[in-house]
C-alpha cells in the first residue's frame, strides 16, 4: 500500500497503570484511510482497553510496542493533543459534567482547536451546531441540556455521536457504542455514524463491540477477534457471522491451548 | 508593608469639617484602639451624642468579648489588631502610586479586560472616573422615586430619625466581637431607603458610589425596604480588591417591611493577606422575601454567614453562596436562617470550590422557634475539591423547637475526577480548560442568578484561577 496508514499498531503491550496487570499482550492492527474495522471479543479481552490506550487514558501504561497515527508515533501525546490531531473516542460510559450545556461544551472544544488568540465566532458556531443537529435528526433543545447529566443510556450515546459530528475526526474510535442500547437507539446511533461516513468517506472508524448486531447496521471492511489481549483472528464480515454461530468459547480455548 | 500606608477612608467631605493635619498626625502615631480613638472618630464625623455613646458602649463590649474560638484561625489577627490604625487621616491624594500596585494584580486587571482608568480606581490610586457620570444620572432617577442612596455618614446627618430608628437594631453591638468593633469604629458604607411600594428596576450599585470614597475597612451599611417595595443592591465586583489593609470587618443591616422584596448581591475578591470578617443580617417581616447572593473569593480567611430572621408570617429567606478557596485561603462561610413566625420558608444553597491546599467550610444554622408552625427550610451544600490537598468541612447546626416544621439538609462533596478530566481532554481541551469548565458548571446554578456582566467576569476569573492548578 502506497498510502501511509491512518493507524498502525505494532506489538502493542499495556497494563493497568498502578498494578502489575498486563492487559494488551501484543496487538497488531492497521487501518487505511476510510477503513471501517470492527474489533470483537468477549468481556475482559482487552478491546475497550485498546480504545482507551489509543486515546491516551492515564489509567493505563504502555509497556511495549508502537502506535503511529498518519505515520507519527502518538504514544507520548496527551489525550488533548491526540484529539487536536484528529482522533476521537466515543466513550462506552460517557461522563456527566453537571451545569455545562452540550453547546457550551462543544464551543469550548472547538475553541481549543483554534490557534493563539483567535476567538471562535459565535454565530458561525451556532450555524454549525444546528447543521450537525439536523444531520443527526436531533432536537436543537438537546444541545441546551447539561452534558450527560440525567441522560438515558441512549441519550448519552447520541451525545457522543453529536460530538463526533461537530469535531469531525479523521479517526473515530467507538468503544462499545452499542452496549446498553435498545434496537431503536442502536439504529439512531448507527444511522448517525453512516451519515458522517457518507459526508466524509475518508473518515476512518474502529468499532469496538461485543455483539454482532451493530454490524448489521454499520458494514465493516474487516473484523478482528480479540481474546486475552491479542488479535486471534482477522477476516472479512464473515468472521462476525461465524462468531454469532459459535460464540467466543472456541477462541478462548485456542488461546489457552496455544 | 510600611505601616503608614494603612490608608483608609478617603472621604473628601470631612475636609469641610476642619479636619486638620496635626490632628491626623496624632492619629497616625497611635496604632491600636482605645477610647480616645473612638471619640476622635465620632468627633471628626460631627456625630450626635447618641452615636458617640453607642460607639463607646460598643468599644467596651468589644474589649470584653473574647476572640471567637470557632471558625478560622484568628491567632495571628490579635497581633494585627494591636498594630493597625483604626482611623487614618483622609487625604486628598493617595500616597500609593500605580507603580506600587503588584504586577499580579495589574495582570489580572488586564486579563479581565478592565480599562486602565478603571484599573487605577480599583487599585485605589485613581481620582477620576467616568462612573461618576453614570452614578449621577442614576442618582437622579432614584431620587425622583424617593429612594435614598447615600453614604452612611450622610444618612446619619440628613435622615437622623429614620437612621436612629433602625441603626444597630438588626445587628446589636453585642452580637459578636466584630460587630462590637464595627459599631465602635465604623466608617464608610451605604445608607439606603426604598419607600413604600417603589419597585426599582435598575440595581443599586454600591460600586459606583464607593469608587468615589474608597472602601472602608469598617464599613457599615443600613438598608430599609419599606412595605411592598422591591429592589436589588449590588456590592463589590469581581476584580481583585487591592488593599494594603489586612483586616476588613463590615456590618450590613437590612430591614424588610411587610411584603417587601430585596436582593443583596455581593461578589468580593480580596487580596490574599486579608482577614475578612463580616456580619450581615436581614430582618424579614410578614410576606416579605429576602435573598442574599454572596460570592467570596480571595482573602486569607473569610468568616461570613448572611442571615435571615423571618419574623413575620409567610416571610421567605434565601441564601445562595459561592466560596472559592485557593492556596493558603480559608473560606468559612454559609448562612443562618431563623424561623420565628408561622408559614415561613427558607432555602440555603452553598457551593464551595477548594484548590491547592485551600480550605472551605460550610457553617450554617437553621433554627425554628416554637410556634413557627409549617415552617419549611431546605439546605443544600455542595463542595468541589480540585486537588488531593484541598479540604472541605461541613458544620450544619439545626435547632428545631416546633414539631410542625420541615427541615431538609443535603450535602455533597465531589472531587474533580480523572474520568471527567480524561473525557474533556479527549475532546481537545487542556487540563486547565477542562478544570475551569468543570468548576464553571459546578457553580452555574448560582452564577446564573448574577447580572450577566458579573457572571462573565466570574467565569473569566475562574479561568485565571485555574492556571497553574495542574500539577
Amino acid at each position: 500500500m502506497s498510502d501511509t496508514p491512518i493507524l498502525r499498531i505494532s506489538d502493542l503491550r499495556a497494563k493497568v497503570a498502578d498494578e502489575d496487570l498486563p492487559i494488551l499482550k501484543g496487538v497488531d492492527l492497521e487501518l487505511g484511510r476510510g477503513d471501517i474495522h470492527a474489533i470483537m471479543g468477549p468481556n475482559g479481552s482487552g478491546k475497550s482497553t485498546l480504545a482507551k490506550v489509543l486515546a491516551g487514558h492515564p489509567g493505563y501504561e504502555v509497556t511495549g510496542g508502537e502506535v503511529t497515527y498518519r505515520g507519527d508515533s502518538i504514544l507520548d501525546l496527551e489525550p488533548d493533543e491526540r484529539s487536536l490531531a484528529g482522533i476521537f473516542l466515543a466513550f462506552q460510559y460517557p461522563v456527566e459534567i453537571p451545569g455545562v450545556s452540550i453547546a457550551n461544551f462543544l464551543r469550548t472544544a472547538l475553541q481549543a482547536r483554534l490557534q493563539g488568540d483567535e476567538e471562535l465566532d459565535l454565530f458561525d458556531f451556532q450555524d454549525e451546531l444546528i447543521d450537525r443537529l439536523e444531520l443527526l435528526d436531533m432536537e436543537t433543545s438537546f444541545a441546551e441540556r447539561p452534558v450527560n447529566d440525567g441522560f438515558s443510556g441512549g441519550e448519552k450515546k447520541r451525545n457522543e455521536i453529536l460530538q463526533m459530528a461537530v469535531l469531525r475526526p479523521t479517526l473515530a474510535l467507538m468503544d462499545e457504542t452499542d452496549s446498553g442500547l435498545d434496537i431503536d437507539a442502536l439504529k439512531i446511533v448507527s444511522n448517525g455514524v453512516n451519515k458522517l461516513r457518507e459526508e466524509n468517506p475518508d473518515m476512518t472508524v474502529l468499532l469496538i463491540t461485543h455483539y454482532q448486531r451493530l454490524l448489521d447496521y454499520i458494514q465493516p471492511d474487516a473484523v478482528h477477534v480479540m481474546v486475552d489481549g491479542k488479535i486471534v483472528r482477522s477476516g472479512g464480515p464473515e468472521v462476525a457471522l461465524e462468531l454469532e454461530d459459535q460464540g467466543y468459547s472456541d477462541w478462548k480455548e485456542e488461546v489457552v491451548t496455544a | 508593608m510600611p505601616q503608614n500606608e494603612l490608608v483608609q477612608n478617603l472621604d473628601l467631605d470631612e475636609y469641610k469639617y476642619g479636619f486638620v493635619d496635626e490632628e491626623a498626625h496624632v492619629f497616625r502615631t497611635t496604632p491600636g484602639l482605645d477610647e480616645d480613638v473612638v471619640r476622635q472618630i465620632s468627633k471628626h464625623k460631627e456625630e450626635p451624642q447618641w452615636m458617640l455613646d453607642l460607639r463607646l458602649k460598643a468599644y467596651k463590649i468589644y474589649m470584653k468579648k473574647p476572640m471567637p474560638q470557632w471558625g478560622g484561625d484568628l491567632t495571628q489577627l490579635e497581633d494585627t489588631l494591636d498594630e493597625i490604625y483604626f482611623y487614618v487621616k483622609p487625604q486628598e491624594q493617595m500616597e500609593r502610586s500605580w507603580d506600587d500596585v503588584p504586577d499580579k494584580i495589574k495582570t489580572t486587571f488586564e486579563r479581565l479586560g478592565i480599562p486602565e482608568a478603571e484599573q487605577k480606581v480599583l487599585a485605589g490610586v485613581g481620582a477620576q472616573y467616568e462612573s461618576e457620570m453614570v452614578y449621577h444620572s442614576l442618582k437622579e432617577e432614584w431620587a425622583s422615586a424617593g429612594v435614598i442612596f447615600d453614604s452612611i455618614e450622610d444618612g446619619l446627618k440628613n435622615h437622623p430619625d429614620l437612621f436612629r430608628e433602625h441603626f444597630g437594631t438588626i445587628i446589636p453591638a453585642a452580637d459578636n466581637k466584630f460587630s462590637a468593633l464595627n459599631a465602635a469604629v465604623w466608617s464608610g458604607g451605604s445608607f439606603v431607603y426604598i419607600p413604600k411600594g417603589v419597585h426599582l428596576k435598575t440595581p443599586l450599585q454600591a460600586y459606583f458610589r464607593v469608587n468615589q470614597e474608597r472602601m472602608g475597612q469598617f464599613e457599615r451599611t443600613l438598608i430599609i425596604v419599606d412595605e411592598g417595595a422591591q429592589a436589588h443592591y449590588i456590592e463589590g465586583c469581581t476584580a481583585p480588591v487591592y488593599s494594603t489593609d489586612s483586616f476588613h470587618s463590615g456590618v450590613i443591616e437590612i430591614v424588610l417591611k411587610k411584603n417587601a422584596r430585596f436582593r443583596y448581591t455581593t461578589i468580593q475578591n480580596w487580596s490574599n493577606n486579608m482577614y475578612n470578617l463580616v456580619t450581615q443580617r436581614a430582618v424579614v417581616n410578614e410576606g416579605a422575601t429576602m435573598e442574599w447572593l454572596d460570592g467570596n473569593l480571595g482573602s486569607k480567611l473569610t468568616m461570613k454567614y448572611p442571615s435571615c430572621y423571618l419574623v413575620g408570617e409567610g416571610a421567605h429567606g434565601s441564601i445562595m453562596s459561592i466560596a472559592y478557596a485557593a492556596d493558603g485561603q480559608h473560606q468559612d462561610t454559609g448562612g443562618k436562617v431563623v424561623h420565628a413566625a408561622p408559614n415561613t420558608t427558607s432555602s440555603i444553597i452553598s457551593k464551595s470550590v477548594s484548590k491547592g491546599n485551600g480550605r472551605s467550610t460550610y457553617r450554617g444554622l437553621c433554627k425554628v422557634h416554637e410556634g413557627a408552625i409549617n415552617a419549611r427550610s431546605n439546605v443544600e451544600c455542595d463542595a468541589l475539591l480540585i486537588n488531593d490537598t484541598s479540604r472541605t468541612d461541613t458544620y450544619p447546626y439545626i435547632e428545631i423547637e416546633e414539631k410542625r416544621a420541615t427541615v431538609g439538609h443535603e450535602a455533597t462533596v465531589s472531587k474533580v475526577g480523572d474520568e471527567q478530566l480524561f473525557y474533556l481532554k479527549s475532546r481537545g481541551m487542556s487540563e486547565e480548560e477542562a478544570m475551569a469548565l468543570i468548576v464553571r458548571g459546578f457553580i452555574e446554578p448560582i452564577a446564573k442568578e448574577l447580572p450577566l456582566e458579573y457572571a462573565v467576569e466570574l467565569n473569566r476569573l475562574i479561568e485565571l484561577e485555574m492556571e497553574g492548578s495542574v500539577g
